[in-house]
């Protein structure tokens, strides 16, 4: 069974598009002519083996990583015709690596998010100051605001992180990876948190790698094998065995996943010996 | 206690751990910490005594008093105002310009590094502007101020752009470039060392008394030249500071939060190369200023970057007057001084930092 690339047509607009665009590092781009839709106001979340070229369109989108051809449009403008701090409020990255500067408070680190809405002369108005208290309320932080960010779990951490990109409040939040480092029961909060910013009116772009994550808490997938998009629609659309046969090369059996009903992905033997 | 806490109201003011003071009237929107406001006072007060006890004494002493007519009442003794005025305000205006200078370049420099061995006397920055001011003197044969800066700045600014490209791998690590800037400055030192050896002894004396940094025989003509650049970097360090700032949490997070990451950096770099070569032009090579100060600020502020420029300005001003107070004492080019302070600095800060935890 094979399964051609099946485009579902989105009703929604997006601001968010990248047209017959090549990204990638030096002279070897990992996708070609890729063109993607962020559907407006959906939870979007790509998959992919590693490699596949998922979190590289998160860099072309986020502007890390400038396409060699074709080009990333917000709005309908392209992304470089931007200035860099009008795109920084209307984007937000959650990027994969960062890091704390030694010492610093959750407040200051959250307050960093302002960046983009400050001037020299104008470092902490009063909207600077609500945007970060909205910021670290949404994330439940509030009480951890003057502990130093080295001191706090992984979970917590993730979470001061996440404020710090809320406080930026940009319409638009895209997230590498975001749950890479955290335990199970901090991964599944973190999902929440951002499915609660969803309803809230947020357009979200994460790069996952849990298929079930994924499939329960997406409103819109992207497959991606091989730098190019192989599937996108829902959850129930594109979670079948055959597409993820097909992506990960893996053989599965997909089960409605008994809490939510959304597919679930149970992987089967890769060798006959195995199990 | 997780009831008690539910029940309190939602706070109105960002809890920062510390107090913060906030200004917001006509137009402007300003936050600062309570701690940097008098910890920066603090650093004026003693910078200020220092001042009159470095002025009153010498050959000829004076009390504090007698020091303040001199410096403020025309009427005063002429004796007084010849020897505080003329003579040592120059010396203790210089120190405090070029401590305040190399305490900013340092703390530009342990920014863009994330290290605080990341200082421009450390990584070579300040053996090239020695070396570039020694071409000037030495072989070129001229001891003009003009002549002798514009070889310190080429020295130091050539020296920079060599330990980028020598350290650039894909990025730059910071780490990759303190060893590369080591061994250029290394290098450096031994070319310094072979002109000192290849000129006339009279020559190689001048110059090596120069090279060990010292503010003696300074007056108010090279000052103002040196207090006019200084004022321009000061401005131009301010403007490269935010960015900088956002830098310290890596790249990607810097360019989402809309900076310019390379720009930003080559900025901060231009500025920071440009203050140490002022220093190294007018005094000569002073170290462990500009790797302790903005350090030694940062503990005395508990900020969460090297990168605050008044604090670490302020203590490099200390710093250099109570040096140069020390070696005017026992006779010897202040950065004698500093050197033998330094040493044991970075030894203790080398052993702190590698053998805790890793960096």
């Amino acid at each position: 069974m094979t399964i051609t690339t099946q485009r579902v047509p989105t009703p929604v607009p997006a601001r968010l598009e990248v047209l017959d665009a090549s990204i990638g590092y030096g002279r070897r781009p990992i996708s070609e002519h890729l063109d993607v839709r962020i559907p407006d106001r959906s939870f979007t979340v790509v998959i992919g083996p590693n490699a596949c070229g998922k979190s590289t369109l998160l860099r072309a989108v986020s502007r890390l990583l400038k396409p060699s051809a074709g080009r990333v449009v917000l709005d309908g403008r392209s992304i470089a015709e931007y200035g860099s701090r009008e795109v920084a409020r209307t984007l937000g990255l959650l990027p994969q690596t960062s890091q704390a500067p030694d010492g610093i408070t959750v407040a200051d680190l959250v307050a960093r998010g302002r960046h983009p809405h400050q001037r020299l002369m104008r470092q902490w108005t009063r909207q600077d100051e609500k945007a970060v208290l909205d910021a670290m309320a949404a994330t439940s932080v509030t009480e951890l605001s003057g502990r130093p960010v080295d001191e706090l779990s992984g979970g917590q951490r993730q979470r001061v992180w996440v404020a710090m990109v809320l406080a930026q409040q940009t319409p638009v939040l895209l997230l590498d990876e975001p749950t890479t480092f955290l335990d199970i029961a901090h991964q599944i909060d973190l999902l929440e948190l951002f499915t609660d910013l969803h309803r809230a009116g947020h357009t979200l772009v994460a790069v996952l790698h849990d298929l079930n994550h994924a499939a329960r808490y997406a409103s819109h997938l992207i497959a991606m094998r091989d730098g190019r998009v192989v599937a996108e629609g829902t959850p129930q659309e594109v979670v079948t065995a055959a597409l993820v046969k097909e992506v990960f090369d893996l053989p599965c059996q997909v089960v409605p996943d008994p809490v939510t009903g959304t597919p679930m992905v149970v992987p089967l033997a890769r060798r006959r010996d195995a199990l | 206690m997780t009831s008690r806490t539910t029940l309190l109201p939602a706070p109105d003011r960002v809890d920062f751990g510390r107090t913060v003071w906030t200004w917001r009237r006509a137009g402007t929107a300003l936050r600062v910490d309570r701690r940097s406001v008098l910890v920066c006072a603090a650093l004026a007060v003693v910078l200020a005594a220092l001042a009159v006890l470095t002025l009153g004494t010498g050959s000829l002493s004076f009390t504090p008093a007698q020091v303040l007519s001199a410096l403020f009442d025309p009427d005063a003794d002429s004796r007084a105002r010849l020897v505080v005025v003329n003579w040592r305000l120059p010396r203790l205006l210089f120190a405090i310009v070029c401590g305040a200078a190399l305490a900013i370049s340092g703390a530009l420099f342990q920014s863009l590094t994330k290290n605080p061995l990341g200082s421009p006397d450390v990584i070579g920055f300040a053996s090239g502007s020695y070396a570039g001011a020694s071409v000037v003197m030495l072989l070129l044969g001229t001891a003009d101020y003009l002549a002798v800066a514009s070889g310190s700045l080429i020295g130091g600014a050539l020296t920079a752009f060599l330990v980028y490209l020598l350290a650039y791998r894909n990025g730059l690590a910071p780490f990759r470039l303190i060893i590369v800037g080591i061994a250029v400055g290394a290098f450096l030192s031994s070319l310094t060392s072979m002109m000192l050896l290849s000129v006339s002894p009279q020559q190689a004396m001048l110059a090596a008394t120069w090279g060990a940094g010292s503010l003696s025989g300074l007056g108010f003509e090279q000052l103002r030249a040196t207090a006019v650049a200084f004022v321009v970097l000061l401005i131009c360090s301010a403007a490269v500071v935010r960015p900088l700032v956002h830098l310290e949490l890596g790249d990607d997070a810097a360019v989402a939060l809309g900076i310019r990451a390379q720009r930003a950096r080559l900025a901060a770099t231009l500025v920071g190369v440009a203050l140490t070569a002022l220093v190294t032009a007018a005094v000569g090579p002073i170290s462990f200023i500009a790797l302790a100060a903005p350090q030694i600020a940062q503990r005395l502020t508990r900020a969460s970057t090297t990168v605050r420029i008044v604090p670490a300005a302020l203590t490099g001003a200390v710093i250099l007057v109570g040096a140069d107070f020390v070696a005017q004492r026992v006779d010897l080019p202040v950065g004698v001084v500093t050197v033998c302070v330094g040493g044991a600095y970075l030894a203790w800060l080398l052993a702190r930092r590698y053998t805790g935890r890793r960096a």
